[in-house]
C-alpha cells in the first residue's frame, strides 16, 4: 500500500469504505432519474434534432447552404471542427498522461473526462464529414483499391493525416475507456435487481469476474495503452495545426503551431470538464470523490497551459513583425485592428487574462468562479480557432477577391446541435453508465481517504 | 471426478493477502482470487506469473508500422508516383517524412487494438459471457480466495478448516464440484 504525506489533502473526503464508494457511484443509476435530468434530457435532445435536421438539409442541399464563399472557404466548419478536438483533449490526457505520473487524483475524474472526451471527437468528426457534402463516398478518404485506375489518396496531405489521426484517436480512447469501464459494469451487474438491468449490465460486463490474472492482466493493458495514448494525445493536436501550418497562408505558415495547438486543446478540454464536473458532482452526490482539491488541480492545469497559449499568441505577433515579412505583419495588424478585431480581443480577453486570475488561491479554489471561467475560457477557445481561420483567409492577396464571413442559420444550427448531441451522449452516460472508476478508487481509499489519513496508525505501519 | 472448492472471504485485501501468505507457508494452494480491484502484491504469492501482453503489443505494434512503411512506399512510391511542383516521389527515403505521421498513428493503432482483442480474448472476457465470481460481493467490497481439494492432496479437509480457523476469516462456504 502506498503512502502520501499527511499534510497533503485527502482526495476521498468523509469516512467511506470500500462499499460506501460502490454505493455512492451506483446509486444515481440504480434510482430513478430526478427530474431536472429529464427537462436537461429534453432540451438537449429538442437542440440536437435540430441540428441533425440542419446537417440532413446540409447534405440533401449541399455546402453552399453555409456561408462561406470564393475567399472564404473555412470557416465556423473547420472553427468547430478544431474547437472539438481540442476539447476530447483533456479525456486522454488525464487518463493516459497522469495516470503515467502517477497522479492519483485522476482517479475521480478520470471516467467522465474519457466519456466527454469520446463525445466530443463524435461531434469533432461529424464537421470534416458533412464538409465532404457528398457523405456517402467519405470512404474515400481510405485506401482502398478502386476501379478509377491506380487511385491512392495523397498520403502527402495533412489532411490526410488528420483522417489517420482522428480515427485512431477515437478508437483508442475508445478502447482505453471501454477496458476500464468493464469491472465497474460488474458491480452494476451483481447487484442488480431487475432482470433487465442485469441482463444488459451482464452484457456489458463481458461476464467480468475479478480473477487474480485477469488483474494483472488489466494493470499492465491499462499501463501499456496509457503509454501509447500518450502520444497519441500530443500527435492528433499536432497533426491538426498541420492543417493549417504546412500551408503557405500568412497566419497559418506558422512553426509553432504544434505545441501551440497542443497546450490550447488541453486548456480548452479542461475546462469543459470543470464545466461538466462541477454540475455532476452536485447532482449525483459525488462530492467527497471530487472536492476543491480536485478542481484546484484542474485549474493548475489550465493556468500553466493557458499561460503556454498566451505566450504563443505574442511570440506570433512578435514574429509577424521581426520576420520582416509584410503579408505575415499585415495578416497580424488585422487580426487585431482589422473588421475582426472584435473576434481577436474577445480570444485575448478570455485565453490570456482569465487564466491569470488562477494564481489566486481564493479564486482557484471556488467553484462558483471556476464554473464561470471554464466557460469563457471555452468561448475564447472557439474564437482563437475562429480568428485563426477566418481573419488569415478573409483578405489575401488581391484586394478585390477581400470578402468577410456571414455565418448562415445553418451554420448556426450544425454548431449549436452539437453541442445538443455532445449533452445527449453526456447526459446519458450519466444515467446508466458508473461515471467514476470506482474500483479504482477503491485502491486508493487506504492511501488518501480522509479516515484513513486521520487515524492514529496511519503512519505506523508499513 | 468429484471435487470441493473453498471459497474463504475477506472484507479486507491486506488481511486477504496476509492470510494467502500463511496458507501458501504452510503448502496449501490457492488456485484463484477474486476482487472488486487488484490486489498489488497477491499475484507472487499464489504463484500468478506476469502477463506477456505487453510483447504481444510490442509485435502488434511492429506489424503496424510494418505494414504503414510498404503500404506508403507502394501507394506512393511504386504504384503512382505523384509529381507535385515538378518534384516526383522518386525515392522512399526522399519522400519519408511526410509519411511519419500516418506510420506513427497507425503503429499505435495496431498496438492498441491488437493488446486489447487479445486481452479480451485471453481472459475470455467478451460480451454474452456468464459472470464466474463466486458471490456477487467480490465485486463489491468482498475479497475471496478460491482452494481446490484436488489441487491440495497433501492436507485433508479437516485440516484445511483448522488451518483456516487458526488464520481467520469472514465466511467460509465449501461447494461439490462434479
Amino acid at each position: 500500500m502506498q503512502k502520501e504525506a499527511a499534510i497533503r489533502e485527502p482526495l476521498i473526503l468523509g469516512h467511506k469504505t470500500y462499499h460506501d464508494v460502490t454505493e455512492d457511484v451506483c446509486r444515481p443509476i440504480e434510482d430513478k432519474a430526478p427530474k431536472m435530468w429529464y427537462i436537461l434530457f429534453g432540451i438537449a435532445l429538442v437542440i440536437g434534432l435540430y441540428g441533425v435536421g440542419s446537417i440532413l438539409y446540409l447534405l440533401g442541399t449541399g455546402v453552399g447552404v453555409w456561408g462561406l464563399n470564393k475567399t472564404i472557404g473555412w470557416a465556423w466548419d473547420i472553427t468547430n471542427f478544431v474547437w472539438w478536438v481540442g476539447i476530447g483533449h483533456a479525456g486522454t490526457l488525464i487518463s493516459a498522461v497522469l495516470l503515467l505520473f502517477r497522479q492519483k487524483w485522476r482517479m475521480a475524474i478520470n471516467r467522465s473526462a474519457e466519456a466527454m472526451t469520446i463525445f466530443a471527437v463524435f461531434m469533432a468528426g461529424t464537421f470534416p464529414l458533412i464538409h465532404m457534402g457528398r457523405l456517402w463516398v467519405g470512404y474515400w478518404v481510405m485506401p482502398i483499391p478502386n476501379q478509377f485506375g491506380s487511385l491512392w489518396v495523397n498520403f502527402n496531405s495533412p489532411l490526410l493525416w488528420d483522417v489517420f489521426a482522428i480515427s485512431t484517436y477515437l478508437s483508442v480512447s475508445l478502447v482505453f475507456w471501454y477496458i476500464g469501464l468493464i469491472p465497474d459494469f460488474a458491480t452494476i451487474r451483481d447487484r442488480a435487481k431487475k432482470p433487465l438491468a442485469k441482463k444488459m449490465y451482464g452484457i456489458l460486463s463481458f461476464g467480468w469476474s475479478g480473477r487474480a490474472k485477469h488483474w494483472n492482466r488489466f494493470e499492465l493493458v491499462s499501463l501499456v495503452l496509457a503509454g501509447l495514448a500518450t502520444p497519441l494525445v500530443f500527435s492528433v493536436h499536432s497533426i491538426v495545426s498541420f492543417d493549417f501550418a504546412t500551408s503557405v497562408i500568412p497566419g497559418w505558415h506558422t512553426t509553432i503551431f504544434p505545441p501551440y495547438f497542443v497546450a490550447g486543446a488541453v486548456f480548452s478540454g479542461f475546462a469543459m470538464v470543470q464545466t461538466l464536473i462541477l454540475i455532476m458532482r452536485k447532482a449525483m452526490g459525488l462530492e467527497a470523490y471530487i472536492h476543491t482539491k480536485h478542481v484546484e488541480y484542474m485549474n493548475i492545469v489550465i493556468m500553466v497551459t493557458g499561460s503556454i497559449v498566451g505566450t504563443a499568441y505574442i511570440t506570433e505577433l512578435f514574429i509577424s513583425w521581426y520576420s520582416g515579412v509584410e503579408y505575415e505583419s499585415y495578416a497580424f495588424i488585422n487580426r487585431a485592428t482589422g473588421p475582426y478585431w472584435w473576434a481577436y480581443w474577445s480570444m485575448m480577453t478570455c485565453n490570456v487574462i482569465s487564466p491569470q486570475l488562477m494564481w489566486i488561491r481564493r479564486l482557484r479554489r471556488s467553484l462558483l468562479f471556476t464554473f464561470f471561467i471554464s466557460i469563457v475560457v471555452n468561448i475564447g477557445m472557439w474564437f482563437e480557432r475562429y480568428v485563426i481561420i477566418v481573419t488569415s483567409i478573409h483578405r489575401d492577396y488581391i484586394p478585390a477577391a477581400w470578402s468577410m464571413h456571414f455565418p448562415s442559420h445553418i451554420d448556426i444550427a450544425i454548431y449549436i446541435g452539437t453541442i445538443g448531441l455532445f449533452f445527449v451522449f453526456f447526459l446519458l452516460f450519466a444515467r446508466y453508465f458508473p461515471v467514476l472508476a470506482l474500483n479504482e478508487v477503491k485502491t486508493i481509499l487506504k492511501g488518501s481517504g480522509q479516515s484513513y489519513k486521520e487515524s492514529p496508525d496511519y503512519h505506523k505501519h508499513h | 471426478m468429484s471435487d470441493k472448492v473453498l471459497y474463504v472471504m475477506y472484507d479486507d485485501d491486506e488481511v486477504l493477502k496476509n492470510s494467502a501468505k500463511q496458507l501458501v507457508a504452510k503448502g496449501v494452494k490457492i488456485s484463484e482470487v477474486f476482487s472488486p480491484f487488484p490486489i498489488h502484491g497477491i499475484d507472487p504469492i499464489i504463484g500468478i506469473k506476469n502477463t506477456r501482453l505487453g510483447i504481444m503489443a510490442f509485435l502488434y505494434g511492429l506489424t503496424g508500422l510494418t505494414l504503414a512503411t510498404v503500404g506508403m512506399r507502394y501507394f506512393m512510391i511504386v504504384d503512382w508516383p505523384m509529381n507535385i511542383g515538378g518534384k516526383p516521389n522518386f525515392s522512399y527515403l526522399d519522400n519519408m517524412l511526410a509519411f511519419i505521421p500516418i506510420t506513427f498513428e497507425f503503429t499505435v493503432m495496431c498496438a492498441a487494438h491488437g493488446m486489447a482483442i487479445t486481452y479480451l480474448l485471453r481472459n475470455k472476457t467478451l460480451p454474452g459471457m456468464p459472470a464466474q465470481n463466486p458471490d456477487p460481493r467480490t465485486t463489491d467490497d468482498k475479497f475471496v480466495m478460491e482452494i481446490r481439494l484436488s489441487e491440495n492432496t497433501k492436507v485433508t479437509e479437516a485440516e484445511l478448516d483448522g488451518m483456516l480457523q487458526e488464520i481467520g476469516y469472514l465466511e467460509l462456504d465449501k461447494k461439490e464440484i462434479k
